[in-house]
C-alpha cells in the first residue's frame, strides 16, 4: 500500500451508530477493498435494507425471498413473531440468499456496526462460499434460483385455483415430510431455468401421463410372461431419492401433483448444499467478517467504539458453551468453523512441531491459499476429518461418549490425548455425515403383479431403530403413492423385519 | 459493485397468508383454546387478543428420523475430568443428548404459544352461533325502506316546497342584491335633504339628485320578491329499514340466595350474549331486568355491576318483562328474544305463576326463550315448572351451569346454528 495511501486513511469511515445510505455505500466499498485483497471471489451483491418485520417474513419462509404458500410458513411466522416481541429472541442479524445477484437483508435497526459486520458476514463472507464451494457450484444454480422460485410459487397458485387449496396442500404436507429423502446424492443435478422449466413442464406433464408405465400395463408383455416366473424386481436397484422415484412412478398421481412433488424436489435440491456445510459456510463467513474488519481497524479506518461493540457480538455467535452448561444444546456451528479456519491459518503461519506431522502438506503454507482451497473442496464431514487439528480438539476439550443401549452406563470412548485425537476427529466428521444423522431409506420394492404395493428399506447403521413418527410418515408415502406402503428394516447381516405398515 | 436496495417501504405482510392457513389448519385446537381462555379470565377485557397455546404434538411436521437405542458416538466439548474408559450413568431421559432439538426459543416443547389478534380471538369465539329462528320474521321478505328528512335541497316537486326556507333564502338574497343602489340611493337623499336645507332645492344639482333617485328606487324595486334560486324542497332519502329488529330480554336474579360466585357466573353468561348479540346483529336493543323480589328495569352498567340482597320472586320479573313488551315492542314489528339466570331458588308458590305467566303471557310473544340454571345442588322447583313449560313449547330451552368452565359449552349448545333443512 501506498505512503499516501496509508496518510489519507488514517481518516475514520465513521464516529457514532447511526448508519445511513452514504455510510453503508463507503463501508461496502471499503469491505469490498480488503476483501478484493484477500481474493475472496464473490457474486454480485444485492444488499436490501428491511424492517424488523420484513426480516421476519424472510425468516419464516426459510430465507426464500418468494416462496409458495404453506401453512407450515405461517406456523414459522407465528413462533418467530411472538419469540421477537417478547424479546426473548433477537432476530437473525442478516439472511443470504444463495443467487446471483447475491441477496443480503440488512435490518434497519441495527447500528451501523452491526451493518458492517452483517455486510462482511454475508456479502463477502457468504457470498464468496456459494461462489466457491464444489457443492454449491454442482448443486444449485445461483442465476437460476430466483426464477425458478417465482415458477414454483405461480405453479403452486395456479393449481390451488384449480384444484382447491386444501389438495394441494395435502401434497405439499406430504412432500415436505419427505424432503430429506428427495434428493439425489450422487447424480448431478440438472441446472434450473425458468424458461426451461416452463415450457418442458408442459410436455413433462403430457408425456407422464400418457406414458404407460409398468405400473398401469394390464396386459403382460410377452416377455414378462417368462419372466414373470423369475420375479422381477422394481426398481431393478434400490432407489435413495423417494421423492424423484414417487414423482416418476407413483401410479394414481395427477400430472399437477407431479410437479408439485417435482418442486419440492429441486428446492429440497437447492437446500441440500447448505445442510451439508453449516460448519465451514458459517465459519468461512465468520473468519472474513474478523478478518476483514480487523484489516480495516489495523488501516485505522474503525474506531475502537467500533471495535468493541463489533467484537462482543462477534464472542457471542463464536461462543461455545461447554457440555455441562444449561445454554450447552450440541457443537455451535460458528464456533466450531471459526475456530477452524483459524486454525488452519495457524497452521500456515506459525506450524508447531506437532502440526508438521499432522499437516506436512499446509504447514507453512500460503494461509489464503490453502483456506481458499479447504473453501473450495470440502464438505463439513471432510472437512473436519481432513483439518481438524490435535491442538483445536485440546483446545475445546473435546471427547466422545459411545451410548450403546445394550450397556448400563455410557462410556467415555475417547479424549482430547495423544491416543484419542483421531477417533475425535473421525466420530466428529461422522457427525455431520447427513447419511449417519438421518435414517438411510430406499425405495426397495413395487409389487408390479400385484397389489402395487410400495416396499421401502431401512438399512439400520448400528442397530440404530427408525423413531416414532414412522408410521405417520408411512402414511405420507401411502398418500402419494396411492396403494399400500410398508417399511423394513434390514441390519447389517440383512435380515430385514417389518417394521410399520400402512394400507390404503 | 454493490447494489443498495431500500426496501422498508415496500409491503410487510408477506407473511399474512401463511398465517391464516395456519390458523384454519389447527381451527380445531384453537377453538379449544379460545374456550379455555373464555373460562379462564374476567369477562371486562374478553374484547382483547389472547395468547393461545396449542400441543405442539399436533402441529409437529413429521419427518423419518431415528429412534432411541442402538449404538452411537457423540462428540461433546468442554471436556473436564474424563479419562478414556471412564463410564458414567445415563443422563435422565436422555435430555440435551438427542438431535440438539432443545426447543430454540426457551418455551416449552408441549406446548405451541402464540398471538391472536382481538378480532381474530372473537371470530373463533363466535363461530357457528347464530340467533336460532331468526329468520322468520323479516329476512325473508323485501327489504323495506322509510322515507326520513334529510335536511333541504334545491331541487324538488312543488309539494315539497319549503316555504319559510324560501323566504328566507329570498331575504338574503334580495338584500345582497339591492346592497349596492341602496348605499348609492341613502347618499343622494341625503345630499338632496343638504341642498334642501340649504334652500337650495330648485338648483339644478337637486333635480339632478331627484332623477338619480327615482332611478335607483327603480333599480331596487327590480330585484325581485322571490326567485326560482330561492325556492328550498324539504329533501327526504329512503333509509332502509333493518330486515330483522330484535330485542334481547336479559333477566337475572340478583337475591340474597344468589352468592359471589353464582352472580360471577351469571354475569358472565350474560356478558358472552351480550358480546354476541352487539357483534353478529347490527340492530338489536336490549332489555336488563334484574329482581329479588321485585323487578326493576336497569342500565347496562348497573345491570352487570350492582349489588342488591333480598328475597326471590322471579315472576316479578317476568312480569315486568311482559310489561315492557306490551309497551315498547309490539311482537308484530319486533324478534323478542328472552335469557334468564337464576339458581333456581324461588319462593315456592311463586313457580307455579312463573310457568303459568311464561306459557300463558310470554311464550306467545317470543322467538325464543332460554334459561340456564346456575349451581343448583338438586334441580329445584323452578326446574321442574319449567321442565313442563319446555314440554309444551318448542321455543323454550333450559340448560344447566355447574362451573365456569360449563359457561361456553352451555351458551353454544342454547344458541347453536339451527341446521336449515
Amino acid at each position: 500500500m501506498s505512503d499516501d495511501h496509508t496518510a489519507e486513511s488514517r481518516q475514520y469511515l465513521s464516529q457514532g451508530s447511526e448508519w445511513n445510505f452514504d455510510l453503508l455505500h463507503l463501508y461496502d466499498r471499503e469491505i469490498g477493498r480488503v476483501a478484493a485483497h484477500y481474493g475472496l471471489d464473490t457474486y454480485p451483491n444485492q444488499i436490501e435494507v428491511i424492517t424488523s418485520e420484513q426480516m421476519i417474513d424472510a425468516y419464516s419462509s426459510v430465507g426464500m425471498p418468494v416462496g409458495y404458500n404453506h401453512w407450515s410458513f405461517g406456523k414459522q411466522f407465528v413462533a418467530t413473531q411472538k419469540g421477537y416481541k417478547r424479546g426473548q429472541m433477537g432476530l437473525a442479524y442478516e439472511i443470504v440468499i444463495n443467487s446471483s445477484p447475491c441477496i443480503a437483508y440488512l435490518m434497519e435497526e441495527n447500528t451501523m456496526t452491526m451493518q458492517a459486520l452483517v455486510i462482511a458476514h454475508a456479502s463477502y463472507g457468504h457470498n464468496s462460499f456459494f461462489k466457491g464451494n464444489y457443492l454449491f457450484r454442482t448443486w444449485t444454480d445461483a442465476e437460476g434460483i430466483l426464477d425458478y422460485l417465482v415458477f414454483a410459487r405461480n405453479y403452486v397458485a395456479e393449481c390451488e385455483e384449480r384444484y382447491g387449496e386444501e389438495a394441494v396442500e395435502e401434497v405439499l404436507d406430504s412432500c415436505h415430510a419427505l424432503m430429506n429423502h428427495g434428493v439425489d446424492r450422487y447424480v448431478r443435478p440438472a441446472k434450473l431455468s425458468m424458461a426451461k422449466e416452463k415450457s418442458r413442464q408442459r410436455e413433462r406433464a403430457e408425456y407422464l401421463q400418457s406414458q404407460v408405465n409398468d405400473l398401469w400395463r394390464t396386459l403382460p408383455p410377452r416377455e414378462a410372461v417368462e419372466e414373470s416366473a423369475v420375479e422381477r424386481r422394481f426398481p431393478a436397484e434400490p432407489q435413495e431419492n423417494l421423492l424423484y422415484f414417487i414423482e416418476k412412478n407413483a401410479p394414481r398421481l395427477e400430472s399437477w401433483q407431479r410437479e408439485i412433488v417435482r418442486i419440492v424436489r429441486k428446492i429440497a435440491q437447492y437446500f441440500y448444499p447448505q445442510r451439508q456445510t453449516q460448519v465451514m459456510n458459517e465459519g468461512w463467513a465468520t473468519f472474513w467478517h474478523y478478518t476483514l474488519l480487523n484489516h480495516l481497524y489495523e488501516e485505522g479506518r474503525l474506531t475502537d467504539g467500533f471495535m468493541m461493540e463489533f467484537l462482543q457480538s462477534h464472542t457471542n455467535v463464536v461462543y461455545q458453551p461447554p457440555f455441562y452448561s444449561r445454554a450447552y444444546g450440541g457443537i455451535n456451528p460458528y464456533a466450531l468453523g471459526f475456530a477452524m479456519f483459524r486454525d488452519i491459518r495457524r497452521i500456515c503461519e506459525n506450524p508447531t512441531a506437532e502440526d508438521q506431522r499432522w499437516f506436512p502438506e499446509i504447514a507453512g503454507s500460503d494461509w489464503v491459499q490453502t483456506l481458499d482451497f479447504a473453501m473450495r473442496n470440502f464438505k463439513d464431514e471432510s472437512f473436519i476429518a481432513q483439518y481438524l487439528s490435535p491442538r483445536l480438539i485440546r483446545e475445546m476439550k473435546l471427547f466422545t461418549v459411545l451410548d450403546d443401549d445394550t450397556e448400563d452406563t455410557l462410556e467415555i470412548a475417547a479424549i482430547h490425548d495423544e491416543n484419542g485425537y483421531r477417533q475425535v476427529r473421525q466420530i466428529l466428521a461422522e457427525q455431520y455425515n447427513l447419511g449417519h444423522r438421518e435414517p438411510n431409506i430406499q425405495v426397495w420394492n413395487v409389487d408390479v403383479y400385484g397389489d402395487r404395493s410400495l416396499t421401502l428399506r431401512h438399512f439400520a447403521h448400528s442397530r440404530r431403530p427408525l423413531g416414532e413418527s414412522t408410521t405417520e410418515m408411512l402414511r405420507h408415502i401411502a398418500r402419494l403413492w396411492g396403494y399400500d406402503v410398508r417399511i423394513e428394516s434390514a441390519d447389517e447381516s440383512d435380515q430385514a423385519e417389518l417394521v410399520a405398515e400402512c394400507p390404503v | 459493485m454493490s447494489q443498495f436496495v431500500d426496501r422498508r417501504l415496500s409491503g410487510k405482510n408477506r407473511s399474512a397468508v401463511n398465517r391464516q392457513r395456519f390458523l384454519r389448519r389447527f381451527k380445531g385446537q384453537i377453538r379449544r383454546a379460545v374456550a379455555d381462555a373464555v373460562s379462564g379470565r374476567s369477562v371486562a377485557d374478553l374484547e382483547r387478543g389472547e395468547k393461545i397455546s396449542i400441543p405442539s404434538k399436533d402441529l409437529n411436521e413429521p419427518i423419518f428420523h431415528h429412534g432411541p437405542g442402538g449404538r452411537r458416538s457423540i462428540v461433546h466439548p468442554g471436556n473436564k475430568e474424563f479419562v478414556s474408559g471412564d463410564r458414567v450413568e445415563r443422563p435422565p431421559q436422555g435430555g440435551g443428548q438427542g438431535q440438539g432439538s432443545a426447543s430454540p426459543d426457551g418455551e416449552g416443547m408441549d406446548e405451541f404459544a402464540f398471538e391472536l389478534s382481538r378480532e381474530e380471538f372473537m371470530n373463533y369465539f363466535f363461530e357457528d352461533l347464530a340467533l336460532p329462528e331468526l329468520v322468520k320474521k323479516q329476512l325473508a321478505t323485501t327489504p323495506e325502506v322509510k322515507r326520513v328528512r334529510a335536511g333541504f335541497s334545491n331541487q324538488g316537486n312543488p309539494a315539497n316546497l319549503h316555504v319559510v326556507r324560501s323566504m328566507k333564502q329570498a331575504i338574503g338574497r334580495r338584500l345582497a342584491m339591492s346592497a349596492g343602489p341602496r348605499e348609492s340611493l341613502r347618499q343622494a337623499e341625503e345630499q338632496l335633504a343638504e341642498l334642501e336645507s340649504r334652500g337650495l332645492g330648485d338648483e339644478s344639482e337637486a333635480e339632478q339628485l331627484r332623477e338619480e333617485i327615482v332611478k335607483l328606487k327603480a333599480r331596487v324595486a327590480a330585484v325581485p320578491f322571490l326567485d326560482t334560486w330561492d325556492l328550498r324542497y324539504a329533501n327526504r332519502v329512503d333509509q332502509p329499514q333493518p330486515t330483522s329488529q330484535a330485542v334481547m330480554f336479559c333477566l337475572m336474579d340478583v337475591s340474597g340466595s344468589m352468592d359471589e360466585e353464582r352472580k360471577n357466573i351469571a354475569k358472565r353468561f350474560f356478558m358472552l350474549l351480550y358480546l354476541f348479540l352487539t357483534r353478529s346483529y347490527e340492530r338489536i336493543e336490549l332489555v336488563f331486568i334484574r329482581h329479588h323480589t321485585v323487578a326493576k328495569e336497569v342500565d347496562e352498567e348497573d345491570f352487570f355491576t350492582s349489588r342488591e340482597t333480598g328475597g326471590t320472586v322471579v315472576s316479578s320479573a317476568l312480569a315486568l318483562m311482559h310489561e315492557i313488551v306490551c309497551e315498547r315492542y309490539p311482537s308484530a314489528l319486533w324478534n323478542i328474544y328472552a335469557a334468564q339466570a337464576s339458581d333456581g331458588d324461588n319462593w315456592e308458590d311463586d313457580s307455579p305463576r312463573c310457568r303459568d305467566l311464561l306459557v300463558n303471557s310470554i311464550l306467545p310473544l317470543v322467538q325464543y326463550y332460554a334459561y340456564v340454571e346456575i349451581k343448583a345442588e338438586n334441580p329445584q322447583r323452578l326446574w321442574h315448572e319449567y321442565e313442563y313449560v319446555k314440554s309444551v313449547n318448542r321455543q323454550f330451552a333450559m340448560q344447566r351451569i355447574l362451573d365456569m368452565e360449563d359457561i361456553y359449552p352451555v351458551f353454544r349448545k342454547l344458541f347453536r346454528k339451527k341446521e336449515t333443512a
